[in-house]
């Protein structure tokens, strides 16, 4: 388990997030650290899928500071950028309802993460000279890896449409993996997984914080799940966060507890 | 065995046919004479037809269904014909050599009208092409498409006309002036998709149409423009006969050299790019695609396309009018995309040479020209909604692998 010695690599402050007259986010600090998994929970609708797409730029934060510090590199603020410059910068993230690429094939699906690490344009793709040519074979070659890896590398060629639910749910881990994140953002990944399903997830984003030194911060229902991974714990409540700590401490929170009334919190 | 219920719903679809049909098909008003005429026999035409139609059509419908269910139970999905033999090289390597050695020798096995024809279809292929970049594979859909087509028309007719530049300076410049517009239209509809985009493009080709038609000075109005010099061959001008045999051949390397770039394109990461833009927009801007620059490759290569394809145009009728480029003409490209198969480019290589070939040797049916579009239309979106040939993907082979290396 990471110290608490690890650098701060996403470091969010005061961000707010208005919908009109909905307050969708109200002055919420949250920050992960280098090679740690952390989790984001909440009632539905308390506003965790609005904090993910605040950070990822889809959307613009009403106010608030959202501040990353890549591993050897400067920090800086990203708020307000575009969705694809946040990505190149190392903020990767999959969707709460799948949002697959279903007529592609799902070596396609990962090779598209792909195309922020990579620059041939028409130019190149019409003349299709050696450095396209080699270019394209990487592309090929690291996607294939990635699909090995996540162990989807038995339907490469396959529709990602005809991948049965808990496959994609994979697919879009993967082609997250592709475009080369240094955080993990992951929108309840293990959604409308089986327990057999589950149980691998909890083992894939183990590996991928261990072999690939990504941090993760994930999105997720599955009590099970959330305590057994993570590092540490966010909780969220009608967009205000309400507690944060180890497992342990955010199993007996009362404010917790209350949020949660009528959920099963202690599975 | 034909069961009493099938027969007695055929029976059913007859009757409401002959009475839906009955005040075109079966009075008719004599103003010669002044009287009506009951033209009977009509209406049994009609009902027995239809009744039979009937039981092809609910038949096709099962075997849909029956295919549907086979997919997903996730048994084998047979690929269609077309793309069977696509991927099969033994039969694809001799059926394109046959193609090749057909359109080549073309001209002459058979006449002017028809090479004529030929060429009309062939710019048509063109124009398909350039619209599946923009349709089939970035998935924006672009009513004034027409437009662009204008603009490579009129820069030749008008470019030649006042500065006395030759076809073959005219043809990339229209291209270009093609892909300048491209952008130019690009910019402002970034922001839009699906009706939207539909209906401010289809106001662009509009608005490309009402200047040609009213600024005279400019574009010479309504009447157009005339004498626009054929292709000429290394400096020689030559007869009506051979330049369109000439220009047939210009077509025929044009269009080689259309599916090339666009096969290339196609595979390629600008190519996948558009493709995942057309499936998602959301999720392609976040794994890192720039949204605003796909987009306008995506309108700044389509057009290019149509630019070249009207400065063929203008060189094969010599004369261009407004009247050439009205919305019709969008959308009979966009029919030709959509019925040959989005992204596919056999499909609407197909296409296009059915949708504009089958009108010119139908001629005898021209009335019935628009209704046999639309039951075209309908009968391809029930059966084969993906197009005559569906988009097909890139097959990778992966050595150690053991799903990955099947053929599908
Ligand atoms: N684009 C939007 N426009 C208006 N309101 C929105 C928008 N997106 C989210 N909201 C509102 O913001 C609140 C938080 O939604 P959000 O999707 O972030 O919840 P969540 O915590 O992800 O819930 P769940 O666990 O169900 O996924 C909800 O009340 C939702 O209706
Ligand atoms: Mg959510």
């Amino acid at each position: 388990m990471p110290s608490l010695e690890h650098p701060v690599i996403l470091d969010v402050r005061g961000l707010g997030m208005n919908f009109g007259g909905l307050r969708a986010l109200d002055n919420v600090d949250i920050d992960v650290r280098e090679k740690e998994i952390v989790a984001l929970i909440g009632p539905n609708g308390a506003g965790k899928t609005t904090f993910f797409n605040c950070i990822t730029g889809l959307y613009e934060p009403t106010d608030g500071e959202v501040i990353i510090s890549p591993p050897g590199r400067k920090s800086e603020k990203i708020n307000g950028l575009k969705p694809n410059i946040v990505t190149a910068k190392g903020l990767s993230r999959t969707f709460q309802n799948i949002r697959l690429f279903q007529n592609m094939t799902v070596l396609e699906n990962v090779m598209i993460g792909r195309h922020c690490r990579t620059s041939s344009g028409i130019v190149g793709a019409i003349l299709k000279g050696p450095a396209t040519r080699s270019e394209e074979k990487a592309i090929v070659r690291d996607s294939y890896a990635i699909l090995e890896k996540i162990g989807l590398d038995e339907s490469v060629n396959e529709f990602a449409k005809n991948l049965p639910y808990g496959e994609q749910r994979r697919l879009e881990i993967a082609r997250a993996l592709a475009t080369e994140p240094f955080l993990l953002l992951l929108d309840e990944p293990a959604a409308g997984m089986n327990p057999q399903e589950t149980l691998e997830l909890d083992d894939l984003i183990r590996r991928i914080r261990d072999e690939e030194s990504i941090s993760i911060l994930l999105i997720e229902h599955d009590m099970k799940l959330v305590m057994s991974l993570s590092d540490r714990i966010f909780v969220v409540d009608y967009g205000r966060k309400i507690a944060q700590g180890a497992p342990g401490e955010i199993k007996n929170n009362p404010a917790v507890i209350k949020a949660y009334l009528g959920e099963d919190v202690d599975a | 065995m034909i069961k009493f219920s099938e027969i007695k719903k055929s029976l059913w679809v007859s009757l409401w046919f002959m009475f839906l049909t009955f005040p075109v098909m079966v009075i008719r008003v004599n103003t010669i004479e002044n009287v009506i005429e009951w033209r009977w026999e009509n209406m049994i035409f009609i009902g027995v037809g239809s009744f039979l139609f009937s039981f092809v059509w609910r038949y096709l419908l099962k075997q849909k269904e029956y295919g549907l269910k086979r997919a997903e139970e996730g048994g084998d999905i047979r690929p269609s014909l077309a793309q069977r033999i696509l991927r099969d090289r033994k039969i694809f390597a001799p059926a394109l050599t046959v193609v090749g050695i057909f359109a080549l020798l073309f001209p002459y096995v058979f006449s002017l009208y028809q090479t004529n024809i030929m060429i009309s279809a062939l710019i048509f292929v063109m124009l398909g092409l350039g619209l599946n970049i923009v349709v089939g594979l970035a998935g924006l859909l672009d009513l004034g498409y027409v437009a662009f087509y204008a603009v490579g028309a009129y820069a030749y007719a008008l470019l030649n006309y006042h500065f006395g530049l030759s076809f073959w300076i005219l043809l990339p410049v229209g291209g270009a002036l093609g892909m300048l517009f491209g952008i130019l239209l690009g910019f402002p509809v970034l922001r839009l998709r699906g009706d939207y985009l539909a209906i401010v493009t289809l106001g662009f080709g509009e608005i490309i149409r009402l200047i040609l038609e009213n600024w005279n000075e400019f574009s010479f109005g309504p009447s157009g423009i005339s004498n626009i010099p054929r292709p000429s061959f290394f400096g020689m001008s030559l007869s009506v006969h051979d330049s369109t045999i000439f220009i047939y051949y210009i077509m025929i390397a044009l269009c080689i050299f259309t599916i090339f770039v666009v096969n290339r394109l196609q595979d390629s990461r600008i190519g996948r790019a558009w493709i995942a833009l057309r499936e998602d927009e959301v999720a392609c801007q976040a794994m890192g695609i720039d949204k605003a620059k796909t987009k306008l490759t995506a309108f700044a290569l389509g057009a290019t396309w149509a630019g070249m394809g009207g400065v063929m145009f203008a060189a094969k009728t010599t004369f261009v009018n407004p009247a050439s480029f009205t919305i019709w003409e969008s959308i009979i490209i966009l029919c030709i995309v959509v019925l040959g198969g989005m992204g596919s480019v056999v499909g609407v290589i197909i296409g296009a040479l059915i949708l504009i070939l089958l009108p010119e040797y139908l001629r005898a049916f021209s009335e019935y020209r628009m209704l046999m579009f639309g039951i075209l239309l309908v009968v391809m979106m029930v059966f084969r909604p993906g197009g005559i040939v569906s988009d097909v993907r890139r097959i990778y082979k992966f050595e150690g692998s053991g799903g990955a290396g099947k053929d599908a």
